[in-house]
């Protein structure tokens, strides 16, 4: 299968950087490094012949005990310009859950990433406001963690009147 | 008059912390607004969500590839059937199959009149927040209207149809689909044309809703609105026209856009898709095949009722998929898959290992992005102005907050 022009600029511009492509079903995916995830995006969102001016999504998955890099934080990002859709993917180890933010390239990056924090625990450094947004600030862990029990409860306390 | 201006100045205003929701009926029950007011001037906000959430990613993750699609109808519960097709598309895209042309004609009418209710109920609830009642009143006995379509099809109502199916729908429309739709669709079209005469040159409605809550094209971007809200800017990104899936690309219509981002562009754009939904709904009903409507394949859709109490191999095939571990296992891989949902693109982003559950079910909710430029929307404006800014929006719970 040939590569789309996305997988290919990427790889040229970012060859160190790129771990990975693949196109499962017609979804191309690049694996990055971490370190140059607010680059990639960047460049993706700026190139001319690019123009990935939507950042449709943005969540992680966890896949503990399945990688070596516990976490996989994913975008997904649309092109208006080309009508294309890319996804790129940055493992991020479970001693240290963080990757750069970047709330300052797209607005909605904000509530996404305080969405991913809320709930996998990953951090997100150079956020301006990384809170809890679904669950209230006293829940403890992070519920979309497969080490997360799916029938625990967490009653929030009422105040003691 | 000028003991007034002076007087003006001497009066100050202290800077009021108020909360607005969530238990307020403008803030549609699941909202919070901490609201920082200098006098009425919203001077800073910090929106809260979060009041609806059940987990949906989670429960997903732990319940089989089937039993997801009732957690899909509860997220946006204003037109459950979109949700329920794009999962099945995603779960289908991740098997590479391809549905009969039936199902895809008979998915694509039912999403479009879910579409309707769904822009019906908004433009409602926009309406009669401002005071417009009789407008409310017409458009949801419209909605009703369309609602018993929608039973007839699916048993249920608005709410939990439960109809979509991976690899197919439940069952093939009743005989009197045809007619019944028909008469839906003439009589919203009535009740289109009462509500632009009630409000599209209302004064009162006009003045309230006109320059008030504007975003621009690239602020929408940047804050990932998609759907009317993005359109209302000028940016006109439809899934429908620029990925179709279904049978979008036979349909013949026309995607409206405005100009300045508003409440009012906002509601224009609802209004004219709600026709161009009616216009695609008249195609899809004159072009539809017959045949079946699920694929012919024992590993992914159910035998037919008859059939398993007719004979072994369906009993078996119909134990097997619903045993733990045996139902329906997609090959390992990911996908993402977008629909427009009637808020903006509805993605559904699985993993899959192979096994009966997805190991990660992701739902791209188009409310929750809307929803964080809200702040944005309302800050330096007046606190009334909050209710049609919000309203416009269309934000929905169970999807923002899932």
């Amino acid at each position: 299968m040939i590569e789309g022009v996305t997988l290919k600029k990427l790889r040229e511009k970012f060859h160190g950087s790129v771990i990975e492509t693949h196109s499962h079903r017609g979804d191309d995916t690049a694996v990055i490094k971490r370190v140059d995830i607010v680059d990639v995006c960047r460049f993706l969102r700026d190139d001319a012949d690019l123009s990935y001016n939507f950042l449709m999504d943005l969540t992680a998955v966890d896949y503990l005990g399945k990688k070596e890099l516990r976490f996989e934080v994913v975008y997904h990002f649309y092109s208006f310009k080309k009508n294309e859709r890319v996804r790129i993917k940055a493992a991020v180890p479970e001693s240290d859950p963080s990757i750069d933010s970047i709330s300052s390239l797209w607005s909605v990056a904000n509530w996404l990433e305080r969405e991913c924090w809320d709930m996998f625990g990953i951090r997100f450094n150079g956020h301006p406001d990384l809170r809890r947004i679904l669950l209230y600030e006293e829940f403890e862990g992070h519920p979309l963690r497969k080490d997360y029990p799916v029938d625990k409860r967490q009653p929030l306390a009422l105040p003691e009147s | 008059m000028e003991n007034v201006s002076t007087l003006a100045k001497e009066i100050h205003t202290k800077e009021m912390t108020l909360q607005m929701g969530p238990s307020h009926p403008a803030m549609h029950g699941t909202v919070r607004m901490f609201l920082e007011l200098d006098g009425e001037t919203v001077v800073n906000v910090d929106v809260n969500v979060g009041y609806l959430h059940r987990g949906f990613e989670k429960m997903c993750e732990n319940r089989t590839y089937h039993q997801a699609i009732i957690y899909t109808d509860r997220l946006n519960y204003v037109s459950p059937l979109i949700n329920n097709f794009g999962y099945a598309m995603a779960v289908e895209k991740l098997f590479g199959i391809d549905v009969p042309e039936r199902c895809k004609f008979i998915r694509t009418i039912m999403s479009e009149i879910s579409r309707i209710t769904d822009h019906l109920t908004c433009v409602a609830a926009t309406a009669m927040e401002l005071g417009a009642l009789t407008a409310f009143l017409y458009m949801l006995k419209a909605r009703e209207e369309l609602w018993k379509v929608i039973e007839d099809v699916t048993g249920g109502r608005g709410v939990t149809p439960s109809y979509g199916r991976i690899g197919g729908v439940k069952a093939d429309l009743p005989d009197d689909f045809h007619g019944k739709t028909v008469n839906a669709i003439k009589y919203t079209r009535d009740v289109l044309k009462d509500v632009h005469g009630l409000l599209t040159k209302n004064r009162i409605f006009v003045d309230r809703v006109k320059g008030v809550g504007t975003i621009t094209a690239d602020e929408a971007v940047s804050y990932g609105f998609t759907g009317p809200c993005l359109r209302s800017t000028g940016v006109p990104y439809d899934v429908r026209k620029a990925q179709p899936y279904m049978v979008y690309e036979q349909m013949d219509f026309d995607v409206p856009v405005g100009t300045n981002g508003d409440n009012y562009d906002r509601y224009l754009c609802r209004m004219e898709e709600i026709l161009q939904s009616m216009r695609i709904i008249e195609q899809a009903l004159a072009k539809m095949p017959s045949g079946p409507v699920k694929v012919a394949d024992n590993r992914i859709t159910f035998p037919s009722k008859e059939e398993v109490y007719g004979n072994m191999e369906s009993l078996i095939n119909h134990f097997k998929l619903f045993m733990d571990g045996h139902g329906i296992c997609p090959p390992e891989g990911e996908v993402y898959q977008a629909v427009e949902g009637a808020n903006g693109e509805l993605g559904f982003y699985i993993v899959s290992d192979g096994a009966g559950k997805p190991y990660r079910l992701r739902c791209r909710p188009p409310s929750f992005c809307m929803v964080s430029g809200v702040k944005r929307m309302i800050k330096g404006g007046m606190i009334a102005d909050i209710v049609p800014t919000f309203g416009s929006l269309n934000m929905i719970g169970g999807e923002c907050d899932r």
